[in-house]
């Protein structure tokens, strides 16, 4: 019988602790699957986390992939942490980033073929004024209304789907690309390109917003009153009433800022990796900055690691798929049991185990 | 006791980690005996009434219940056995009527016209008139403890366990509890009764047992005791009782006019026109039953909820529609009742819940940015000057005792030398040494010239220490009267009365 008993305090050491263990954890639980499918376990698990980065072969491809995915991902997840350590949860980071990248590359496309070096930063600036105009919605139903903002916030996502498949066959297409959809090619277009900034590394201007967003959270949450008044607000609602929070502009805040992040991820990766407004532009990267924000616990730091670990995972998930020919699925499996099992030895922090019989 | 013993405990213990809740404990309870169970909170009566009522079941020690073994794994078995309890916190849906919540509480409960016929009949068999139709969230707290009541008297039970029953009443319906539970002690109903008021104990109960520290200390009857020899029993030592110095008032700092508040939900209660002043130097009492408006009055003055601006006036200045951090800047603080979770952050540590509500006032950010060295020595200052027992700044809120976090939290608002300080439920679950301390701090504050607002549902408290004191009844203020010579009646009907006592008619 095992018995859980709580702590007095979180312990730190677990804290620090789980995310390894979930590792390990959904290594030998992913080594199980891939065995019942008929692949070596050992084999699939050094292709997904040891190969992309150094593998002869590939790993001159892969390991630029590494920041280029991570990015956005890091991005994003630390505007959505901002929110979820204050109890606001915004799910739609997928539809602020489609929006953001919209309305930063509509921008850029309208003033074609201008050529002057501020389209780009205009561009990136009217991105995550799109992401965030887009969190707006959900935020301003729920400070008037009361709505809920994970439903409004997801809901948007699908709105934004279809918008960007709207504007990728209508009115953002590239006159000159022969009726496919899609826009023209940002990254090719000297005042969008997002290029390397050092070449073979993978390091785009969105990345190194990705690093800037890392420590501003960093210095946020642990040095100012703002953030320790968004710890508080998310963990004691009504102390932090006391102390003198107002609900409604920490609402307005935290989604402000997730979906301004959201935006400039959208908006790099138009015109950088992606290079074009197209149906299928948006990967998901929205959704997986979720569970990237809680693999790092909501920690800046966490957060950077946990994106590069899930950027490792993507790629080596792809290598898998190329080189074992493991199915798509049991990719996406993999990813999600990291989560699930992070959200379960999470229990470790707060509760003791004891083995033995009910005294 | 005598071998016709209804309930008897023989050395039972309980150890939670850290802390040993039950020590040996032995009594027994005779057949229509009302006994008193008197310690002072955290001495182990709430531990112990739960072995008794199947809630934990103790390490060790053996109970009998008329002469039979008994172990009651879950408080089902307890009340097949005859044990029933009236909680201290009441488990009661509010959306739901009387009847409803009733049947709720039942093995096997009856179809509910005819459960509403039994709980009328009994209700006015014993005293509490209660109308099965009504809603339970517009019951008065005494009220409702009359549904808890009647719920337990519906099972015929041999044994009554009541825990802290009075905390939520006024004194006349206080008399009218008492009333009932004579009437069932003459019954052969026995009554366990846990209490720290000792004038109620002096008043009700053939036989007490007093707890400290888990030990049972002494068995006595209290019939034979004064309240003096039960509190020394109970606390362990004499008690020191706060002193001041009588100042003449001065100016008035804090009006309040005609402030008036629409409830925060369906069932909380609405301000209604609530009027009074606080001069320097001076201590207003504000008694009343809970859920009577306190916790809406203390939003009111924190800024947590917005009035008029004309509302409120400090020193002259409206200040009623003005937020916390501005209030407090013009030193108007405040310290709500809940701890946990309202006063402080349970998960943070001590130097970040001195920062909660001292970051403006002791200079605790520069340009936004936290002073973390500044809120650790504040924070280490307010444990030294109120005497908390903790590890240091560093250990998490929750990680103290009630009454060591209630000195932190008076402490970091009267350290921040406020001109008008205003409490709700200032000692409330804290031990004696603690309330000793937390009001002499009240009242040195107001002897240096500021104005406290105390408010309080302990009346020996404020008659304690208020110069004058006023009721919240229904979320309307009396008019504040000099707390000297004031009787228990007056208080009483100050606070309302018993309540619906003349308008509850009973089908």
């Amino acid at each position: 019988m095992i018995r859980l008993v709580p702590r007095a305090e979180p312990s730190t050491a677990w804290t620090i602790a789980t995310p390894i263990l979930a590792v390990l954890l959904t290594m030998i639980a992913g080594g199980l699957m891939f065995a019942a499918l008929g692949k070596d376990p050992f084999e699939s698990i050094r292709t997904i986390f040891w190969d992309p980065l150094f593998h002869p072969q590939f790993a001159g491809y892969s390991r630029p992939q590494l920041l280029v995915k991570a990015g956005p991902l890091i991005l994003i997840a630390i505007g959505l942490s901002l929110g979820f350590r204050a109890g606001v949860w915004n799910i739609g980071a997928e539809g602020q980033y489609i929006v953001g990248a919209l309305a930063g590359a509509g921008t850029a496309l309208a003033l074609y073929p201008l050529e002057a070096w501020w389209i780009f930063p205009l561009a990136v600036l009217i991105g995550a004024l799109g992401g965030w105009a887009w969190a707006m919605i959900p935020a301003l139903l729920k400070t008037r209304f009361r709505t809920n903002e994970i439903l409004v916030s997801l809901l948007l996502v699908y709105v934004a789907e279809a918008l960007l498949a709207s504007m990728s066959l209508g009115l953002m297409r590239n006159p000159e690309g022969g009726g496919f959809p899609g826009s023209r090619n940002l990254a090719r277009w000297e005042p969008t390109a997002n290029a390397e900034l050092i070449g073979g590394t993978g390091m785009h201007w969105g990345v190194l917003t990705a690093f800037l967003a890392v420590i501003a959270a960093y210095v946020l949450l642990t040095r100012h009153i703002r953030g320790f008044h968004l710890r508080l607000a998310g963990q004691s609602p009504r102390a932090a009433r006391f102390a003198g929070v107002e609900p409604n502009r920490l609402v307005i805040f935290c989604l402000g800022v997730s979906g301004a992040l959201a935006g400039l991820a959208g908006i790099f990766e138009v015109t950088g990796p992606a290079g074009q407004i197209s149906i299928d532009f948006n990967v998901g990267y929205g959704f997986t900055a979720i569970i990237v924000a809680f693999l790092g616990r909501l920690h800046p730091v966490g957060i950077l690691l946990a994106g590069l670990l899930m950027a490792l995972t993507y790629i080596g998930g792809e290598l898998a798929q190329l080189m074992l020919g493991l199915p798509a699925a049991a990719i996406q499996a993999f990813q999600g049991m990291l989560l699930f099992f992070l959200l379960a030895v999470d229990v470790l922090t707060n509760y003791r185990l004891r083995l033995g019989a009910v005294a | 006791m005598t071998g016709a013993a209804l309930l008897s405990v023989e050395g039972v213990t309980k150890a939670y980690p850290g802390v040993v809740a039950n020590d040996d404990v032995s009594f027994s309870v005779a057949p229509g005996e009302v006994h008193a169970l008197l310690g002072e909170n955290g001495a182990g009566k709430s531990t112990l009434v739960k072995s008794i009522y199947g809630l934990v079941q103790p390490d060790s020690g053996r109970m009998t219940l008329h002469g039979q073994p008994y172990a009651p794994a879950t408080p089902h078995d307890a009340r097949r056995g005859g044990v029933a309890m009236v909680f201290q916190h009441f488990s009661l849906f509010e959306a739901l009527d009387v009847a409803e919540n009733v049947a709720l509480g039942m093995e096997n409960p009856p179809p509910l016209r005819q459960l509403a016929r039994r709980i009328a009949e009994v209700s006015q068999a014993y005293g509490l008139p209660l109308d099965p139709g009504r809603t339970v969230g517009h019951l008065s707290a005494g009220e409702r403890q009359r549904v808890e009541i009647v719920r337990c008297l519906l099972q015929n039970p041999r044994l009554l366990i009541m825990d802290e029953p009075t905390s939520v009443l006024t004194p006349q319906e206080v008399e009218i509890l008492f009333a009932t539970l004579r009437r069932l002690a003459a019954e052969g109903t026995a009554i366990l009764y846990i209490s720290h008021k000792l004038q109620e104990i002096l008043a009700l109960c053939d036989a007490a047992t007093i707890l400290r520290q888990g030990r049972v200390v002494a068995t006595c009857d209290p019939r034979e005791s004064t309240a003096r020899e039960l509190a020394e029993l109970m606390v362990g030592g004499t008690l020191q009782t706060p002193t001041r110095e009588t100042a003449e008032p001065g100016a008035v700092l804090l009006e309040v006019r005609s402030l008036s508040l629409a409830p925060a939900n369906a069932f909380g209660t609405a301000l209604r026109d609530v009027s009074f002043e606080v001069r320097r130097g001076e201590v207003l009492g504000i008694g009343g039953v809970a859920g009577n408006g306190q916790d809406e009055l203390l939003a009111a003055l924190s800024g947590e909820r917005r009035a008029s601006a004309e509302a409120i006036r400090l020193e002259g200045r409206a200040i009623g529609d003005a937020p916390p951090p501005e209030r407090r800047r013009l030193g108007l603080l405040a310290a709500p009742e809940e701890r946990l979770g309202h006063a402080a952050a349970p998960d943070m540590t001590l130097t970040e819940n001195a920062v909660l509500s001292a970051a403006a006032r002791m200079n605790l950010t520069r340009h936004g940015f936290l002073r973390w060295r500044a809120a650790r020595d504040y924070a280490g200052r307010i444990i030294s000057a109120f005497d908390v027992r903790t590890s240091g700044p560093g250990a998490a809120a929750r990680s103290l005792s009630g009454g060591n976090l209630q000195k932190f939290v008076i402490g970091r608002e009267v350290l921040q030398r406020p001109e008008v300080l205003v409490v709700n439920q200032p000692t409330w679950g804290v031990d004696a040494q603690a309330a000793a301390q937390v009001r002499q701090a009240l009242l040195d504050l107001a002897a240096q010239g500021a104005a406290i607002v105390v408010i309080s549902q302990d009346l020996d408290e404020l008659m304690e220490i208020a110069d004058r004191f006023a009721a919240l009844n229904e979320g309307r203020l009396s008019p504040p009267r000099p707390a000297r010579g004031l009787s228990v009646e007056e208080i009483g009907l100050m606070m309302g009365g018993a309540h619906d006592m003349e308008t509850a008619h009973v089908a």
